[in-house]
Parts: structure tokens; sequence; C-alpha cells
């Protein structure tokens, strides 16, 4: 019985002790120091969550991996060299949020405490970035908002918090101008729309952007995110007279609409959805995606290039977008989509801005990023620093549409017309 | 009028589909007085079923629901011999937790393999005009195999061996085991009768719509107004339950925004708990 005792407080202590190593090691990171071979190098600890379960897993998955690229490619091409000869590494600490709201507060706690992450990355999602926003201000760190294109995220007084995306107020606007463009005499439009706080700040824009344009609004309703069966909003859209459908939400509901509306052969002429279109994977609906039109982050055809970039009078920085696209195909043996390039262009502007802070000091990071008015392979970067600070200014859309070439389903880019690689297929064939 | 008739005709068809789903849900719990919480994801498991079978074998659709049902049958009997059989006298508690963490494994694996990724399945049959309304073929034959299968769960319930075993089980276990009947076996049978109802209409809902591996859950909370509608323990019943949960969503939002219609179900679902407890067609108490 004794001998048990002694055995069982000898193994307490060694529990003991391997927990509290484990407990230094953890407060120890944060941006580390040393020297190698006279050169002193640091190493810069980004904290970020990943939706690696939940709703937000594949979107959050091609983000992470975008991220990731940027740093394996900066780290192996060594580092980022500051004028007094300091490198700069960077290391990523990452946890699994499971798409949840509370989960990332709690995880952003943990980053931004006891990993002492330098600089955050967003989660995935508006809803998501909101509540990590909460803990990045509240601990005063840099957060690049990537995956995430709410306005009232920046309209909160937020001091740290960038913005990648184009803002939910201008997403679905090109879509306007697009049909004005393309069909004049269209007039009746129905928004049918994902009641998230995303897809209605986008829809609500859009909606007064219409009425603005003249456009006769004759439906505007949300569905339930879980919503699997179109067929009460597809008949209400065939009622009210509707020539046009704009709206959606994420991928799964997206992809479900516009099949149904395919199946029960909807009268409209031109369909718009939110982030369904752009993913590669849409073109699995065959026929049903043919015609449909997205707003896109980014595309690789998209051209924004050293010379537009001179053209504009701005600066540019970074990888092509072909180089982008190559690489990642490389690595992951899939397509880029936005989501990937939105994750890898976070890594690139957060680079640029310590470039040209010369440091990696909070304060002189934000002042760069306060300043920085750039063209990469993701686009226009510009934040607001007035009323919105960190609001999205500079970047905007392109608009994708599924077209048919040779029996293939091809993505074309419809618009902006300066960029686009193909005229709109217009009316919708069903 | 026109308006009227279209959605009617699509809630009908969508209350099909809700009915099969729930009959599972409420087989079980009649038999055996067990809520199964794991129905939802043993749904996705049917859908991912359908999937594999078509994408990765070729099998026609219409035949991977046969292969599926089989498997449903295999896989509900497992289920009730690892986690349920030894809990089966414990309180309702105990079963909750037991089919709770069936459906957290199911979920689990299935996300770290699958991902929460929408599948779809190209499999298209076209469209038909029915009355004012255009019909995917898919969603009319969903319609009348879950009419058959109904049709042939009441009569296999009512007059085949098995089928009178399984009543006497629900409606006396102690005294049908005095008489003979292996109350074990056909409480197994029963689980796997239930999981299979479940397997066939995700691999019915997998013909016409994309799904995840979450996609189940959306349909078991469903089941749960379909059983109480339709009189939990009443598995036919649930076709009718269905029916009206169907046309609910066809009719409702011809009247007001589509938000409100789960409202309305749920209104339901505590009138008829409050009003007429044992469902609109009846069940065991």
């Amino acid at each position: 019985m004794r001998r048990t005792l002694y055995l069982l407080l000898g193994l307490l202590l060694i529990a003991g002790m391997v927990l509290a190593g484990c407990g230094g090691k953890s407060a120890s990171s944060g941006t580390t120091g040393g020297n190698t071979g006279g050169k002193k190098e640091v190493t810069v600890t980004i904290g970020f969550t990943e939706s690696q379960t939940g709703k937000y897993n594949v979107d959050s998955t091609a983000q992470t991996q975008g991220f990731k690229l940027w740093m394996e490619q900066v780290n192996n091409a060594g580092g980022i060299k500051l004028s007094d000869g300091t490198i700069v590494k960077f290391k990523a600490v990452s946890y699994d949020d499971e798409s949840k709201a509370d989960k990332v507060q709690q995880l952003y706690t943990r980053l931004a405490t006891e990993d002492k992450a330098d600089f955050l990355i967003s989660p995935y999602s508006s809803g998501l970035t909101a509540s990590a926003a909460v803990v990045s201000e509240q601990y005063g760190k840099i957060m690049l908002a990537t995956g995430a294109a709410s306005d009232s995220i920046f309209k909160k007084g937020y001091e740290r918090v960038y913005q990648l995306y184009t803002p939910a107020s201008r997403y679905l606007t090109g879509a306007v101008d697009m049909l004005k463009a393309n069909a004049p005499d269209l007039k009746k439009v129905a928004f049918v729309y994902e009641n998230s706080k995303f897809s209605t700040a986008v829809v609500t824009a859009a909606k007064e952007y219409a009425a603005k344009q003249g456009y006769d609004v004759v439906l505007f309703e949300g569905y339930d995110k879980d919503t699997t069966d179109f067929g009460a909003f597809i008949n209400k859209i065939q009622d009210s007279g509707a020539e046009a459908v704009l709206g959606g939400g994420h991928f799964q509901d997206g992809s479900t609409f516009a099949r149904q509306i395919f199946e029960k052969k909807l009268p409209i002429k031109f369909l718009a959805l939110l982030v369904a279109p752009p993913n590669p994977k849409f073109a699995e609906l065959g026929d049903a995606a043919l015609g449909v039109v997205g707003p896109s982050q980014w595309e690789a055809a998209a051209a924004y290039t050293p010379d537009a970039a001179k053209a504009a009078g701005l600066t540019w920085f970074g990888p092509s977008s072909a180089d982008f696209a190559k690489a990642y195909k490389d690595k992951y043996g899939e397509e880029a989509g936005y989501h990937a390039a939105g994750g890898y262009a976070a890594g690139v502007v957060l680079q640029k801005a310590i470039i040209d802070a010369d440091s990696v000091d909070a304060a002189k990071v934000k002042a760069a990023l306060d300043k920085m008015d750039l063209l990469t392979f993701f686009g226009h970067i510009k934040f607001n620093t007035s009323d919105a600070h960190g609001l999205q200014i500079g970047h905007e859309m392109v608009y994708i549409q599924w077209q048919k070439k040779d029996g293939k389903m091809v993505k074309e880019v419809v618009w902006p017309k300066e960029g686009a690689t193909a005229d709109l297929l217009f009316p919708l064939k069903h | 009028m026109e308006a009227i008739l279209r959605s009617l005709i699509d809630g009908l068809l969508l209350g099909f589909v809700y009915g099969i789903a729930a009959m599972g849900l409420t087989l079980i719990w009649g038999v055996m007085n067990v809520i199964n919480l794991s129905h939802g994801s043993l749904i996705s498991l049917g859908m991912f079923s359908l999937y594999f079978l078509f994408t990765g074998l070729g099998v026609h659709p219409y035949v991977a629901i046969v292969i599926t049902a089989v498997l449903g049958l295999l896989l509900g009997m497992i289920i009730y011999a690892v986690a349920v059989h030894r809990i089966i006298n414990a309180p309702h508690l105990s079963t909750l937790l037991a089919t709770y963490s069936v459906n957290m494994i199911i979920l689990g694996i299935g996300t770290a393999i699958l991902t929460t990724s929408p599948y779809n399945v190209p499999f298209d049959l076209g469209s038909i005009k029915f009355a004012a309304s255009v019909v995917p073929t898919t969603r009319l034959i969903a319609a009348i195999v879950a009419m058959l299968v109904a049709g042939g769960l009441y009569l296999f319930l009512q007059y085949s061996r098995l089928g009178r075993y399984i009543r006497a089980v629900t409606d006396n276990r102690d005294a049908a085991e005095i008489v003979g009947i292996p109350s074990a076996q056909i409480l197994a049978l029963s689980f796997g009768l239930g999981t299979m109802l479940a397997a066939i209409s995700g691999a019915l809902i997998a013909t016409f719509f994309p799904f995840t591996i979450l996609a189940g859950g959306a349909y078991e909370l469903k089941s749960f107004v379909i059983g109480v509608l339709g009189g939990l323990g009443n598995p036919v019943g649930s076709l009718f339950g269905g029916l009206i949960l169907g046309v609910i969503e066809g009719l409702v939002p011809l009247a007001m925004p589509t938000t409100w219609t789960p409202v309305l179900e749920f209104v339901l679902f505590v009138l008829i708990l409050l009003v007429r407890p044992t469902g609109l067609f009846g069940g065991s108490e």
C-alpha cells in the first residue's frame, strides 16, 4: 500500500514537472530573437483560427492554405531583411474555431495572451471576424481581416483591424451596372438572399443602388441559412414577374438555389449569386451553372499587373496572379479561388507594411498600413483612415459567369469591361 | 389560383420526403421508447452512400437506394447491439446520450474524411409540366418511392410474422417475451428498420438536393415535429404528418415572409403536444 502511494506521488511530481515545462514553452513564444552568423534574426508570431470543422470549413481551409503558402515562400526566401540587417521570419500559431463565434473569442484571447502573437489574421466570414476584432482591439494587436466583407465591423471605432476584401456595400453594385449596360430595358429585379450578416448587408446596399438606378425591386426576401428547398421562393419570384434575380449567400445554398431555378425552368433573364459561382465546384451543376454570374474578390485572369500599377500611378508589390496561382496549384494540387488568394494577400500586405515600417514594431507597422496605397495580384489595397478606420476603399470586385466553350464549362470574367475575358451571356437559357 | 396550385404541388412533393425522413424516428420511438438522436447523421450517411455508389461505382441511383437500404438495416442493427442494447431499460437520458454519442462519432469521422463541403449527385431526369407547376422528375419519383416504402412498411407491420412480433414488443415487451418472442432480436430489427428508413430518405434527398455531412440535422428537427403531428410510434402516420408540414411550407410563404414558416410549424408542434399528445393519427401513448 505504501509503495503504491509513493509510486503515485512520484508520478504526480513527474506529471507536474512536465506540465510546468509545457507552460513555460507556451509563455515564451511571441517575437523571438537570435543571432545567426552575426545577423540578428527575429521570428514574428502570426496567430489565427481556422474552421477545420463546421460550415466554413471549405472556404476557411483555402484561406489558411493561401496564407501558409505566403509564409513558406517568405521564410524559404530568407525572410524580410530590414535596413539594420535584421532578418524577419514568421511562424504561425493556429487553432480550430469550429466555425463558431464563441470559440473565436476564446481562441483569439489565447493567441493574444498565451501565444503572444505579434500580428493576427482574421478567421473566415464576417460573423467570426466581428468576434475576433473585439479581441484584437482589446489587446492592441493588428489584425488583417481577410474573408470578411462586412462594413459594420469597421464602423465601431476599431483602430487596428484592416480589411482586404471589397466591403459588402460594394459587393453586388457592379452586377447592377452590368445589367444596366447589357439590358437597358429590363426593369423588374428580385433580391432573394441568405439571412446572414454578410448577405443582408450586401443586398441591402445593392437594393438601394438598384432603386437609384431606376429599377423596380419587386421582391426582397431572405431565407434561412439551412434552406434546402427553394420552391416557395421560386414560386414567389415567378409571381412577382421579376426578370432578374440577385442574392444568394454561401456556397451550399447558392448552388442549391441555382440548381432548383434551372430545374423549375424559372423564366428569368439574369441570375447573380454571392460566393457560390466563383467556386470551381459550382461547375459540377452542369447546365444549371450556365449563365450564372457571381462576384469574386479575385480571379487569376483579372488584369492586375506591374504595368497596370504604373498606369494607375500605384506602387506594385508581390508576385503576379499567374505566379501565385501556379505556386498554389503546385503545392495543394487544386486551383486557387479567391479565398485562397485572400489568405495569401493578407501575408503580402503584412510583408509590405513591415518593409515600409522597416520594423516589426506594431505602432510603426500600423502607420505603414494607414499610408498603404498599392496594387498587388489581389487588386488595389487602400484603407480608410477616417470615419471607418480599416475599411477597404481601394479593392474592386470582378464578376465571373459560367459559359460553355467546346462543350466544357469555363469561367469567364465579364465585368468590369476593362478586365473582361468574354461578353456577358444574356439572357439566361433555361 | 395558379400560384396556390403551384405552391400546393411543391409542398406535397416536399412533404413526402419529410414523411419518409420522420418514419424511421417514430418507428424506433414507438417500439423501444428511444429518441434516436443519431437520426440526422444516419440520413446524411444515406446521402453519401448514394453519392459514392453512383459516382464511384457507377451504380444507377435507384438501384443504389436499394443497396443503401440494406446497408442502413445492417448498420442500425450494429448500432443497436453496440450502443443501445445494454441501456434499453435504463432511464431515457441514457439512451438519449448513447444515440447522441453515436451522432457525434458519425459527424466527427464524416467531417474528418468528407469535410463539410457540399456534395452534389450529378443526376438529372429533366422536369415535367404538372398542372401549373414544373416538377423535377427526381422529386416525383421520390414521392412515389416514399409512398411505396410507407405502404410496404404498413403491410410488413400488419401482416408479416416479424411485423406482428414488432407490434407485440411495442405493446408489451414482457408479455411478448413470455409467449416466446425474442425481444432483443426484434428490438435490434426495429432499430435496423428505423435506420434503414433514415438511409432511404437520405438517398432520395440526395437525388435532388446538394448535401453535406451535416445536412441530415435539419431533417431530424423536422422529423420531431412530423412525429408529433402523425403520432409518435405511428410510422405510417408520419407520412401524413410530413404532408401536412410540406403543405404548410408550400402555402404559408404565399401570405407572409418565408421566415415565418418555422415559427408556425413549431407553434403547431406545441399546440398538438398540449391538445392531442398522441398526434393527429393516434399512436401509442
